[in-house]
């Protein structure tokens, strides 16, 4: 019965989706989103002349970021991103309190293995220099700081899985309070020095340059800290606790 | 262009459109299989198998931001989650 029931749901779903949404969306590739997307809306030339974006050589733009998706999520939508990493911190928050106000704490046990300790060794700086990279230069390719948090967040889950030592200490907290709070006084100093609260207050250089975009790079480092040490320490909890 | 290039470019983009239909329908034979499996463990593992496969239908679909959060959220990090809370309701049932 609940089966028949699951059926019948989903075929009033797939209706739905088909015959009401997937009628009005044009085919993949056959629509020109770059010219309605970033020319149009974001480049909001109405007073000058069309000037196109050249990368390496337009400087002084609004918002100085190669990536379209970072220039919205960290420049123009700011705010929901303030809002979405304290979603995360209370998620991390909750899970903390839950596992500390377990009364029979049961860690999982793991046998340590040669091969995985040894390439653990060799294969972990990489991982955590590639989220590093990716929030480092969230605002040149794709990425940012929530994948590169995360990504250093698994290497973190390697090397609780090869080394039985291995703790995640409060220098974790310690680094997840220092960086959301930085998040927070990047906003205050916008507002002190141009008025609206999260406002990209330094100069945006050159499009594609490392040091471009203005506080867009100094936000995402700290993002990437955040997420980082939350998820370690949310992983370190369901471990320990 | 001669006639040939036209008819690889056909084949080429049929191909790659084939390929869509083929990685989905892995995808819900993978989520059935989640919803149907006897072990826990089973289940789990196909769902990050889904997770997988959308990365690739995400960098097909050009939004490579999306895919490498998906990567590493989806498939990595929520099945470590997922996993912990299984070995530790497995655990408590023992004692």
């Amino acid at each position: 019965m609940r089966r028949i029931w699951a059926i019948l749901i989903t075929a009033v779903f797939l209706y739905f989706l088909i015959h009401d949404v997937l009628s009005i969306i044009p085919d993949f590739g056959n629509f020109d989103v770059f010219t309605r997307a970033v020319f149009d809306v974001i480049h909001k030339s109405t007073k000058d002349n069309y000037e196109p974006v050249e990368f390496k050589k337009s400087a002084n733009r609004e918002d100085g970021s190669a990536n379209v998706v970072t220039s919205i999520v960290v420049n123009y939508r700011s705010f929901d991103t303030l809002g979405e990493v304290t979603v995360l911190f209370t998620a991390a928050f909750g899970v903390g309190i839950l596992s500390t106000s377990l009364r029979r704490k049961s860690p999982l046990e793991f046998e340590e293995h040669f091969v995985l300790k040894i390439s653990t060794g060799i294969i972990l700086p990489l991982i955590l220099l590639f989220g590093a990279y990716i929030f480092i230069h969230g605002h040149l390719t794709p990425g940012g700081g929530f994948p590169g948090g995360t990504v250093i967040a698994l290497g973190m889950l390697l090397l609780m899985l090869s080394d039985k030592q291995f703790k995640i200490t409060n220098v974790a907290k310690h680094t997840e309070q220092i960086a959301g709070s930085g998040y927070v006084i990047v906003g205050l100093l916008g507002m002190a020095l141009s008025g609206v609260f999260l406002m990209n207050f330094l100069p945006t250089g050159v499009v594609g340059n490392l040091f471009s975009a203005g506080v867009v790079p100094i936000v995402y480092v700290l993002i990437g800290f955040k997420v980082g040490a939350e998820l370690s320490s949310i992983i370190s909890e369901m471990k320990e606790g | 262009m001669t006639d040939f290039a036209y008819w690889l470019k056909d084949v080429i983009t049929d191909g790659i459109k084939l390929f869509y239909f083929l990685i989905g329908g892995v995808m819900i034979v993978f989520s059935i299989f989640a919803v149907e499996a006897k072990k826990i463990v089973d289940a789990l593992i196909a769902l990050s198998a889904v997770s997988l496969l959308s990365v690739l239908i995400f960098v097909m679909l050009k939004a490579p931001d999306v895919a490498i959060t998906e990567a590493a959220v989806g498939s990595g990090l929520a099945s470590a989650v997922m996993l912990f809370a299984l070995w530790k309701t497995k655990v408590g049932e023992k004692k």
